[in-house]
């Protein structure tokens, strides 16, 4: 009977840590840590110890990062930051795909970070009770426009630290060997006319048109978020509206024509895309197996490889709205939130960090320029510099030449879910092309939209 | 010795017991109370009924994911515990190289499960894309590669429990047998088997157990793709918890319902192969 009692209570603990598993300590998630965080601290601290309280500087900074891609440049803008006054700045980067679930779990801790982004209004619905009023704050005083605030009410939950540009990044060198040059791509008729033509002469030319779509998690964004904007896009100025609690999907058959286009003109079959990663898209491109590469500004420490006299980037033509004046998509997703409930000290010392990254040499250096290492945006500070970066002039280029911008419609997006389910959908039609997994599609785009809206 | 056992029982039980408190007791409490509750972070929750609950069971691939994960743990339960028997009873047979062979197929098991999906991943992509296919395209696909998957995993883990339990068993009652006439089938069935019943119980007990909470594997190799066909039970809670905007508590009950569903499933099958084992 003992023993029977015995290995019940055995059993009750194995069961208990299933429950664990499940159950809400927050620790067990995968992925986030996957950065190393300025653990060079301690170093820097003792370092500058003297000259840290003749600066009056108490807090700390502690900075949830949502690029991957720029991790280095903040670890470095941190470090510099440091040394210059004393402060303390961690910088933590969130892996790809995953900042919600870290700022949620990050964010319950005694030593969560002073400064975090999300991702418009949606975004912001999650964490207005977190976020510091930043009207009045010098950080705000330094926006070129007041557009590049985030309100919630009369509060300025938000402020956005980068504008972004995306398209069809190509490779002039390839296009020209087709046979072809970027005037010969005016609208999506052309884009399809010139894929196919590649496409056809694929084992003659050497490359393909596209490369990858792929929908592994590292790379699903560019179709379900970006590419999904444009139809969302065109049916808001259609109709007028700059959000929706029920879409249309007026411009859905656009956007099969261009997926239909991307995943059969590119370096590998479509049932092949479900398994392919960001990566595997960037070296294609880089090793000229493909010549257009749809993707945005901040990418283009990647793609530098092919030289810059070979970068172009053309407008993504679904065969919508007014094709001859179409732009890039510009605008952002990137805003900065002051968490409210960090120490009163360590809300200065972010404050004060902030507006160092966007007036000082050092910071606006880190911030704008394209070198190596650094982070090459185009910043909606006063203090914004003459960008390095290619692919941020030739959207410059697109603006003076009078070309209509696309807006940034996905923060208007009903919830990650939303996304994640169209991505599901995108790529189950990838590798079975029917009416029927279309109407999946469709459903996801359409039905959903406005199931998740109410929520 | 018993005394002074007895007096310093608090020394060795303690730091334990601590850690079992703080790592399991303590946020299983807090995980009940929470699935109570509306909250984004656990510190900040709101209580609102049984609202969590209701939302749960409404949920469609909640649903799904459970049926899935049935069939999925069937399926284990009987090829691991089928082949890890077969392949206990050859390595307990006087053949060269047998603890080689242990070594070599306990030895998946001390690989991580996150790791493993990955590589298995690249695996069956390797395979599947010579046929222009690939693994997340369809649930059938994303189904055996998670049951071939488990199989390397926990068959040699199954198979030095059973190893164990056969060896346990007195010679003399296998010769007894032979001297009475049965042949080796019947010795199996009769002798054998109702003596190993002991670790067939732990071993039913931790594969049923393991297929219900897989978690790690699931992740890495499909991540529920395509279309959630392919996610199971924890895979399911874990990105209700996360995944969504103010479904943290909805994910929270989706838990405790998990933990009550493995705990009867436990225990129904434990009484049911207990009361098969037999006193020596």
């Amino acid at each position: 009977m003992k023993k029977r009692l015995l290995t019940l209570a055995l059993t009750l603990v194995m069961a208990l840590s299933l429950a664990a598993c499940g159950g809400g300590s927050g620790d067990t998630q995968p992925s986030g840590d996957s950065q190393p965080s300025g653990d060079s601290q301690p170093a820097g601290d003792a370092q500058t110890a003297g000259d840290s309280s003749s600066s009056g500087a108490s807090g700390a900074v502690y900075y949830l990062n949502f690029k991957p891609e720029q991790d280095g440049a903040w670890q470095a803008l941190a470090e510099a930051y440091t040394q210059e006054t004393g402060v303390e700045v961690k910088v933590q980067t969130a892996a790809s795909g995953q900042y919600e679930t870290t700022l949620m779990s990050e964010i319950a801790k005694t030593d969560a970070p002073t400064l975090f982004q999300v991702n418009g209004p949606v975004g912001l619905a999650n964490w207005k009770d977190y976020c510091y009023d930043l009207s009045g704050s010098a950080v705000a005083g330094e926006l070129s426009s007041p557009d590049f605030a985030l309100m919630d009410g009369d509060s300025m939950s938000g402020i956005a630290y980068v504008i972004e540009t995306y398209g069809l990044i190509y490779n002039k060198a390839l296009l020209e060997q087709a046979g072809y040059s970027a005037d010969d791509i005016k609208s999506f008729a052309d884009l399809k006319k010139v894929a196919e033509d590649i496409t056809a002469r694929k084992d003659e030319l050497g490359f393909s048109a596209f490369t990858s779509a792929g929908m592994d998690g590292s790379s699903d964004w560019r179709f379900k978020t970006h590419l999904a904007n444009l139809p969302i896009y065109f049916e808001y100025e259609a109709d007028g509206i700059g959000d929706t609690d029920a879409i249309k999907g007026t411009y859905l058959d656009n956007y099969r024509a261009i997926w239909d286009l991307y995943i059969n003109n590119c370096t590998c079959a479509p049932t092949l895309l479900s398994a392919k990663t960001g990566d595997d898209s960037v070296a294609e491109f880089v090793t000229e197996q493909a010549v257009f590469y749809q993707n945005g500004t901040w990418a283009f420490g990647d793609v530098a490889d092919v030289g810059e006299e070979n970068l172009g980037m053309l407008p993504i033509y679904i065969g919508a709205g007014d094709e001859a004046n179409q732009g890039l998509c510009t605008g952002t997703e990137n805003y900065w939130c002051v968490n409210k409930n960090a120490k009163p000290e360590d809300i200065q010392a972010t404050l004060d960090f902030m507006y160092w990254c966007v007036t000082s040499d050092t910071g606006l250096d880190y911030m704008c320029s394209g070198d190596e290492g650094k982070m090459g945006f185009v910043i909606p500070f006063k203090g914004n510099l003459e960008s390095t970066n290619a692919l941020v002039n030739i959207a410059n280029d697109y603006v003076a030449q009078g070309s209509t911008s696309i807006k940034w419609c996905f923060p208007t997006m009903p919830s990650e879910e939303w996304k994640n389910v169209l991505g599901s959908a995108l790529t189950a039609y990838a590798a079975d092309q029917t009416d029927a997994n279309w109407e999946t599609v469709r459903a996801a785009f359409v039905d959903n939209w406005a199931a998740e809206k109410s929520k | 010795m018993e005394k002074s056992i007895k007096r310093y029982f608090p020394v060795f039980l303690g730091p334990t017991f601590l850690a079992f408190l703080i790592g399991f007791i303590v946020p299983f409490l807090m995980g009940i109370y929470l699935s109570f509750c509306d909250f984004r972070t656990v510190t900040d929750a709101k209580f609102n009924g049984v609202q969590n609950y209701i939302r749960a069971f409404q949920d469609g691939d909640f649903a799904h994911a459970f049926w899935f994960t049935a069939l999925f743990t069937v399926t284990t339960l009987v090829l691991i515990n089928v082949i890890a028997f077969a392949v206990a009873l050859v390595l307990t047979r006087e053949i060269r190289g047998t603890n080689i062979f242990r070594t070599v197929f306990f030895m998946p098991n001390l690989i991580g499960g996150i790791v493993l999906g990955y590589v298995w991943q690249l695996i069956f992509n390797g395979i599947l894309s010579r046929y222009d296919l690939a693994l997340k395209i369809s649930a059938k696909y994303g189904f055996w590669g998670l049951v071939i998957l488990i199989c390397w995993q926990q068959i040699g883990y199954m198979m030095i429990i059973y190893i164990a339990g056969l060896q346990s068993i007195p010679g003399d009652l296998n010769e007894a047998a032979e001297i009475d006439g049965a042949n080796g089938w019947q010795r199996l069935w009769n002798v054998t088997i109702p003596n190993m019943m002991p670790s067939i119980t732990i071993c039913t007990f931790l594969t049923l157990t393991n297929g219900f909470k897989l978690f790690d594997q699931n992740l890495s190799l499909t991540a529920g793709e395509p279309m959630k066909q392919t996610e199971m039970l924890a895979l399911n809670i874990f990105n209700t918890f996360y995944g969504r905007v103010g479904y943290q508590g909805v994910g929270q009950a989706k838990a405790v319902v998990f933990f009550i569903l493995v705990v009867t499933l436990g225990l129904i099958q434990l009484n049911m192969t207990r009361s098969k084992e037999v006193q020596q």
